[in-house]
């Protein structure tokens, strides 16, 4: 669906996503905004899309040749044209074709007219007079309420070719509107059903049936964003500490704060802060305070905490810090996804720095993502970087909603008293070291920058005690008990695909095709990047060959190899979206047949 | 806490053998804070010291109450963080004039334009000190410095001028060694419900030795000292016939008003002297209320949170369209 963006294009997707999983189709689904808040109205530029792969099996991916393409103006059928394959079908609004119209998407004539439709199954509506129609009669409908309503129109023409439940959308409605825009809304929705279903224009009507392989549970439709906020609130509950979570303003991390901060009710504390490095400090200071800390950031936000992230090393203090990924260097592409800060979160703090680094592998999984990084925090008393991306922050999925009473448990298990002097620097089995907060009495202590002497945490400029805390830090952190590394397809296939973060869905729909079209070839996703599972390396050799694709240009390759010595193949992409199943089922094939 | 009535300066001293120079101007704060301290009643359980990097940085662990030495220039930062979690503490940043006007100057003005219930000690010695020596943002005009062998071409900050501007509700002036004075401006400060920031001019024997002479000097003292108190006439300096000066009210006297809403006179006595070499205000500047950042906020979300047990945690997760599947 894709439209300008004033045209409501993400609305009208994300009512037809809720219908669709209500009716128990699995899908998946991919927002695609244009950077520019009003890019001019009508240009390339300023189109706003909305995309949905739905199916009565499992979905892997929000798709990458759409069967329908939803066109609102010339320039939304441009944009997008490059996606479909010869055969797809094209709905149009027709009334927005214009000769000025499809000058100003820079077409020379109009696409409708000149052969640049052919293969295609266009479909030529005119969306915007029918909406004005449909509601003109109604009483305080103005034009300007008739002309925001086709997408709506457009909707129920969509939702009648794919045969949705109906009831979904018209309360979300009436539960979101009232008075006239209500009327208008309602009218519009139902005009481009009855379109659908009277007109002749559209002859064939697609039913997809219910995904009956899905787990029992309770289900709800979850981005990313929407996905983290509620990972973090449950692991504030379980955990009993309250939840303050620090963020400066920057695109795409910006919705978790906005989600969050709507969240009083749950006793979560948002800061807005004066700058990326006051959002880390602030939250590191209620981790003093024994609360569970958490930043936000994307790009160059989290080059700046890293002072801050150096200094929780060193104070062994839970921090949660969440990297939304995006397109780089410096500002690079600030509203186009990529995996591109790996080694940074790995490696990036000057002097020997760990910390553990996970990754969100799907919308609903960043749920149990950032539960498990701040269960990690909390436990190992370190900071813990959360790798998620705008492509998995934005996009959507069923997700089974768990239990709160069945959530692993976090305990933070402060200390409050002390045989003898408090000694805020040794360790128990997991190597982590006391969190004794303030308001404890007889446990005051100093805790800073500096070396510490071990056990005592007095400052220490002793060579060997540096070297002996540098291997604490670093042996505590990898011993971090991680779920091994599972292999999904053949043990013994030719070929194994190592993915990691978002790109589990695309991996595995890629080598599925494969698989279907008869290649031998097996998957595995890695959620921890440090400490990595423990049998990694025996699984790496156990192939033959190992591919690596990755939203950058070699990362967790350049990882594996230096850390397993193994030559494994990296595929990088680094064009500010997404890996494609298409895309993956090719260089599988290119690699099982050299 | 029946305790704190015993509590004396040794219950602040922690076991840390203080680092300082000889001479340093730090010692006289540090005594004097833990000889005030025991005052305030409150256990040291409950009292917080943040600092960032600079030889004042240091103080946070020669106090033995809880304490974070941070970053360069972050202890407002860190210490908002702090009091968003706890409004049961009493939380005091110690920071120079390095870290908190130039590496943290953006922390700085934020903290005091929140008003957040945190007390700042400014060092401010007008010089890098623990890097041995550079100009600082307070260093006058043509200082000759390891950095500025020339002469400093920057203008200097006045630090409570910056301060009013940044919407400060407490802002104050004190010297090292002035041991009347000092616990008094900190008592008030204490006392005050949101942000509070002190300047101490603070002597550094090693890299900017008699800076202040002309204030901490027991005779140029008398008559550059200008005290400022609340509701007394404010005695100016006055050039005698001969040319001497000595304090005096020459004209209408004006009287004090630290509670003055409006900032402006309050920044008209920050700009009173531009450096401590001659007749400088010395004493609280301004001290306004203004709602405090959170200040209610804590409570509320603490008892939100009390509530917030497995089944409002299952209601919030199952909130919006759901479906089930069985």
């Amino acid at each position: 669906m894709a439209g300008d963006s004033g045209d409501g294009m993400q609305l009208a997707g994300s009512r037809f996503t809720d219908a669709t999983a209500i009716f128990g189709n699995d899908l998946a689904t991919l927002p695609d905004f244009p950077a520019e808040i009003r890019a001019p109205a009508g240009t390339v530029a300023g189109v706003s899309a909305f995309q949905i792969h739905f199916a009565s099996r499992d979905i892997l991916t929000p798709g990458d040749t759409p069967d329908v393409l939803v066109a609102m103006n010339p320039a939304a059928l441009k944009a997008n044209l490059p996606l479909l394959q010869r055969g797809a079908t094209i709905l149009v609004n027709e009334d927005a074709f214009s000769v000025r119209a499809v000058q100003k998407a820079g077409y020379a004539e109009s696409p409708l007219e000149d052969g640049t439709l052919e293969g295609f199954t266009v479909k030529r509506i005119p969306m915007s007079s029918l909406t004005t129609r449909a509601v003109e009669d109604l009483d305080g409908v103005t034009s300007r309420d008739a002309q925001k309503a086709k997408n709506l129109f457009a909707l129920g023409v969509l939702s009648w070719l794919y045969d949705r439940p109906t009831d979904v959308t018209e309360r979300w409605i009436t539960g979101k509107f009232d008075g006239p825009v209500e009327a208008a809304n309602l009218a519009a929705f139902r005009a481009g059903w009855s379109f659908g279903e009277t007109s002749e224009l559209i002859d064939v009507q697609v039913k997809v049936d219910r995904n009956t392989e899905v787990l029992p549970g309770t289900y709800r439709n979850v981005n990313g964003t929407e996905a983290t906020a509620l990972g973090l609130i449950a692991a504030s509950v379980k955990s009993g500490l309250p939840l303050v979570f620090g963020a400066y303003p920057i695109t795409p991390a910006s919705d978790l704060l906005h989600a969050l901060a709507r969240r009083h009710d749950m006793g979560v504390r948002t800061i807005q802060a004066e700058d990326e490095i006051a959002a880390a400090s602030m939250a590191l200071g209620a981790a003093f305070g024994g609360a569970l800390g958490v930043t936000c950031t994307s790009g160059p936000g989290l080059d700046l905490k890293t002072e801050t992230i150096g200094l929780a090393v060193m104070l062994e203090l839970p921090l949660v810090i969440i990297d939304v990924q995006r397109a780089g260097p410096s500002t690079g592409m600030p509203t186009k996804t990529e995996q591109s800060d790996l080694l940074q979160a790995l490696y990036g703090r000057h002097g020997e720095s760990p910390l553990p680094v996970l990754a969100a592998s799907s919308p609903g999984q960043c749920f149990e993502a950032v539960y498990e990084a701040a269960r990690i925090a909390i436990t190992y008393r370190t900071p813990v970087i959360l790798l998620s991306d705008l492509f998995v922050a934005n996009s959507s999925e069923p997700w089974r909603i768990p239990n709160a009473a069945s959530l692993p448990p976090i305990d933070p298990h402060f200390r409050t008293t002390s045989t003898g002097a408090f000694l805020p620097y040794t360790r128990d089995d997991n190597l982590a070291r006391p969190w004794a907060i303030p308001g404890t009495p007889g446990l005051q202590h100093r805790i800073g920058g500096l070396e510490k002497a071990d056990g005592t945490g007095a400052i220490s400029y002793d060579g060997k005690n540096h070297a002996r805390m540098t291997k604490l830090r670093a042996d505590k952190v990898d011993g971090i008990e991680v779920p091994d590394l599972e292999i999904h397809g053949e043990a013994d296939a030719d070929l194994l695909v190592l993915g990691w973060g978002s790109s589990y869905g695309t991996i595995r729909a890629g080598a599925r095709r494969v698989r279907e079209g008869g290649g031998r070839v097996a998957t595995a996703h890695l959620r921890h990047l440090r400490p990595m599972p423990k049998n990694t390396g025996a699984l790496l050799r156990k192939f033959d060959r190992v591919l690596v694709p990755e939203m950058n240009s070699g990362q967790l390759a350049h990882e594996l190899r230096a850390q397993y010595l193994v030559n494994v193949e990296s595929y990088g992409k680094v064009q500010g979206q997404p890996l494609l199943p298409s895309e993956m089922e090719q260089e599988i094939w290119r690699r099982l047949s050299s | 806490m029946a305790a704190t009535e015993q509590l004396t300066k040794a219950d602040f001293q922690s076991n840390q053998e203080t680092r300082w120079c000889p001479g340093c101007g730090d010692y006289a704060v540090l005594a004097a804070v833990q000889s005030f301290f025991p005052e305030l009643g409150i256990p040291p359980e409950r009292i917080v010291f943040v600092s960032g990097i600079g030889c004042a940085g240091r103080f946070a662990y020669y106090m033995d109450t809880y304490g974070m030495h941070g970053i360069h220039g972050r202890g407002p930062a860190l210490a908002t963080g702090l009091a968003s979690a706890r409004d049961d503490l009493s939380i005091w940043v110690v920071t120079g004039d390095g870290d908190a006007l130039s590496i943290g100057g953006n922390h700085l003005i934020h903290a005091l334009r929140r008003n957040v219930p945190v007390k700042i000690l400014l060092f401010n010695n007008q010089i890098y000190g623990l890097t041995k020596g550079q100009a600082s943002p307070t260093s006058e005009l043509g200082k000759v410095t390891k950095s500025t062998p020339f002469g400093s071409i920057d203008a200097p900050f006045n630090p409570l001028s910056l301060a009013i501007g940044a919407e400060a509700t407490f802002v104050a002036r004190t010297i090292d060694t002035d041991k009347q004075h000092l616990p008094a401006v900190l008592r008030a400060a204490a006392a005050h419900e949101g942000a509070a920031l002190v300047e101490i001019y603070q002597n550094c024997p090693v890299f900017n030795d008699g800076a202040f002479d002309a204030l901490r000097d027991k005779k140029r003292g008398e008559v550059n000292r200008i005290y400022l108190e609340h509701g007394e006439p404010i005695r100016g300096v006055v050039r005698d016939a001969d040319g001497a000066l000595r304090l005096g009210s020459g004209g209408a006297p004006v009287v004090h008003d630290a509670h003055r809403e409006d900032p402006a006179f309050a920044f008209a006595l920050s700009r009173l002297s531009s450096s401590p070499d001659g007749p400088t205000p010395i004493g609280i500047f301004r001290d306004v209320r203004r709602p405090v950042s959170g200040s209610d906020l804590t409570a509320e979300l603490a008892a939100a949170r009390a509530g917030a047990d497995d089944a409002a945690l299952d209601a919030l997760m199952r909130s919006g369209d759901t479906w089930t599947i069985s």
